[in-house]
């Protein structure tokens, strides 16, 4: 193991998805940074990125969370979270604020120093620093990859998770059609407009079975949920997790919206 | 044309459950978007030229007053007239004044968007004037009594047996369900239209300040027959058309071929200058250009002026997740998609209008295929704060963000809540794994699993862990 305190002090962004439906993506997450030598912590005074006022127009909710989790973040030297889509909310952040505000400046400043977790692994970390402990990873199955919107389009994630799943041993990856088409979570969108939600995720999970993979595999829970709930409404045998689990070899929990046998209860 | 915004909800409802809808729109989908790829992945500097149109019709903007005044000039110094319409009702007012100045009994009109914006049509049929739609979709739809559901394919929400049916019941011809056959009956049937008519109306995909020009965009070569037969030629367009130049105009024309059709080039781009002069072998003895407000100026210097940049390629709903799933006519007004969603609260007000800025994930996809990169999502948001700051948005909705906020701001309180939340989440999942039903979560359950909370919170666990961790 490198050693842990020499590295970057890095803050996580847990999410709200990861905190309370599943804390080993978080859990996972803290267990790559710590692997690519930095020192992880989790401050006490952060909640939700403020997606939910920002989408809805809430102005003043979204500038009160922002400056909550400026603060909250202030001082590490990056700032790293499991999700592309709140990750991208965080580089809102500059908009919230006029350009005399005194947030202005550290929301920019925020703006620079946060990351998605396979954008940190890979394009700040470096794969040097990685491949490793990436190549004694074993998950013996074929796999299919949802590149979530925000992530993709706002933050330009679209190599990075697949570089370093091919690190891994016994990983196949098949691509579905479409995999860069939106499967109609968005946040609220998907209890707003529920039919509509409803086709862009059957046709997705559709894509998922054509690639005959055992495991979907993304970077946002919102998605994730969305996607493994209707493929087990559909009852489909497909897989899904957050990546982190694989890359960082804690898949021994069950799948998202699979029966828990008890294992999870040990977190 | 009559506004049917506010039942979106419903109308999205029936066009999921309509098969023939879903197998047109299925057409679409293998078709615009695969196209523009293709044309794309031609042309290495593509997104050079998305930044240069955005940042040319940026600098328009700045000086719209400027290249409009211009354009005037040089279209009267071409012998032609300039109209300036604020509203709806003067465009329709100022055209027919000019069809009955000729004694106009039918124009032909070529593929218009603002005609639709004004209601032309019903317009001047009301008024004695008949007008005759020569674009083909256009034309299936005027013989059907309906409305465009897409902004440069307006029939694609038919099917050849739809086209077929309507020939036949106006055409008195065989029954023919051959697109060569029935292409052929329109050509016949509309050649007598084209020669018949006392006025044509054309719209205007850009109008060039420096010739006085303006420029229509077909592959139907419809548009051409219409301005250039009938002795009056009609230009109804709207004022962020202009173009400083015609080599600015080229710019636009090789984005708005590529992002709409996914053609290098249309097949016809027309230029229209004024009327026939002495010496020309064709062309309109009149030629009238109407200048279309109808609350444009109000969006310059506003939040939503990125939005004057639409050239009206359609690439925006080609694309779009939800417009494929439900088409145009959920939209309920004249512009659809993403771009619909943008326009429509601007022109029928955001009382009526509010169903479509929220009827979007955010995928952004719209946004990154945009050849003047409007940032439509975020367009789209600065509408649902018009409606946050006007207390227009459901009872419901209000009162569940307002609670989530409270809790969202106090990390003291919000803590337990989520613990709890996802203790009582995980108790209702019992050993399964996923919900199948959840109390007020309908419009999750109706459809998918929820799958369930694995227990505690991370942060809860988390702190169960340093707690450990620290003891050892």
């Amino acid at each position: 193991m490198p050693n842990i305190s020499s590295g970057p002090r890095v803050g996580l962004f847990v999410t709200c998805l990861a905190d309370m439906f599943r804390p080993s993506v978080a859990f996972s997450t803290v267990k790559l940074l710590e692997q690519a030598g930095c020192k992880a912590e989790v401050p006490e005074r952060q909640t939700c990125c403020g997606q939910p006022a920002f989408n809805s127009g809430d102005r003043k909710t979204t500038a009160d969370i922002a400056r909550q989790t400026i603060d909250a973040f202030d001082g590490y030297e990056y700032v790293v979270g499991p999700s592309g889509s709140c990750i991208g909310m965080l580089h809102y952040y500059p908009e919230v604020f006029a350009p005399s505000d005194s947030y202005y400046q550290r929301a920019l400043e925020l703006k620079n120093r946060s990351f998605e977790i396979t954008s940190f692994l890979f394009d700040v970390i470096g794969m040097d620093s990685l491949q490793e402990q990436l190549r004694q990873l074993q998950f013996n199955h074929k796999v299919t990859y949802h590149d979530s919107c925000s992530g993709l389009r706002q933050l330009g994630i679209k190599q990075q998770p697949r570089q370093l799943l091919q690190q891994v041993q016994g990983v196949e990856l098949e691509e579905m059609e479409e995999a860069e088409t939106c499967c109609g979570f968005g946040g609220t969108f998907c209890v707003k407009y529920p039919e509509i939600s409803n086709r862009m995720v059957s046709n997705k999970s559709e894509f998922i079975s054509n690639t005959g993979a055992h495991t979907v595999l993304g970077g946002d829970l919102g998605c994730l949920l969305n996607m493994a709930g209707k493929l087990k409404r559909e009852g489909k045998q497909v897989e899904a997790r957050h990546i982190v689990e694989v890359l960082a070899g804690m898949t021994d929990t069950p799948a998202i919206g699979e029966a828990d046998y008890g294992l999870a209860q040990q977190l | 044309m009559q506004i049917n915004t506010p039942f979106f909800k419903q109308r999205a409802h029936d066009a999921l459950a309509d098969a023939n809808l879903q197998k047109a729109l299925g057409n679409l989908k293998a078709g615009f978007p695969e196209k523009r790829a293709i044309a794309v992945s031609r042309m290495p500097e593509f997104e050079q030229l998305r930044d240069q149109g955005r940042d040319l019709k940026n600098h328009i903007l700045e000086h719209l007053d400027l290249y409009l005044e211009e354009f005037e000039r040089k279209v009267i110094e071409n012998g032609g007239h300039v109209h300036w319409a604020r509203t709806a009702d003067d465009a329709n007012r100022i055209i027919l004044d000019i069809c009955q100045q000729v004694d106009a009994k039918t124009v032909t009109k070529g593929k218009s968007m603002v005609t639709e914006e004004i209601g032309l049509n019903d317009f001047l049929e009301a008024n004695g004037v008949q007008p005759v739609e020569t674009d083909l979709g256009e034309y299936i739809l005027q013989l059907r009594h309906d409305h465009p559901s897409h902004i440069i394919a307006p029939a694609i929400h038919l099917n050849l047996e739809d086209v077929s049916e309507a020939f036949h019941a106006n055409h008195h011809r065989p029954k023919s369900s051959d697109p060569a056959v029935l292409m052929q009956e329109a050509r016949e049937v509309l050649r007598e239209k084209f020669v018949a008519a006392d006025v044509g109306i054309t719209g205007a995909n850009f109008c060039v300040a420096e010739t006085g020009s303006t420029i229509i965009v077909t592959n139907e070569g419809n548009g051409d027959l219409t301005q250039t037969l009938p002795k009056t030629h009609v230009v109804v367009t709207s004022i962020e058309k202009v173009v400083p130049t015609l080599e600015d105009m080229t710019l636009f024309l090789r984005l708005l071929a590529r992002s709409a059709t996914g053609q290098e080039f249309s097949v016809y781009n027309t230029l229209s200058s004024g009327p026939r002069r002495e010496g020309d072998q064709d062309g309109p003895e009149n030629f009238h250009v109407v200048l279309v407000d109808n609350g444009r100026s109000e969006m310059v210097g506003s939040e939503f002026q990125d939005m004057l940049r639409c050239i009206r390629c359609s690439a925006c709903m080609n694309h779009c997740p939800v417009y494929g799933a439900v088409g145009g006519h959920s939209y309920g007004w004249v512009y659809p998609g993403p771009m619909g969603s943008v326009l429509t609260p601007q022109m029928i007000g955001i009382e009526k209008g509010g169903m479509l800025p929220n009827a979007s994930t955010f995928c952004g996809k719209c946004e990154s295929v945009c050849p003047v990169r409007i940032p439509l999502p975020k367009l789209m948001r600065h509408w649902r704060e018009d409606e946050f700051e006007k207390h227009l948005q459901p009872k419901a909705a209000r009162y569940g963000l307002a609670g989530w906020a409270f809790l969202a701001k106090r990390p003291a309180l919000y803590k337990p809540y989520t613990r709890m939340a996802s203790w009582m989440m995980k108790a209702w999942a019992g050993k399964n794994g996923r919900i199948r039903t959840l109390p007020l979560a309908g419009g999750w359950t109706d459809w998918r699993d929820m799958p369930a909370p694995q227990g505690k919170t991370f942060m809860q666990a988390w702190k169960e862990q340093q707690k450990a961790g620290g003891q050892q």
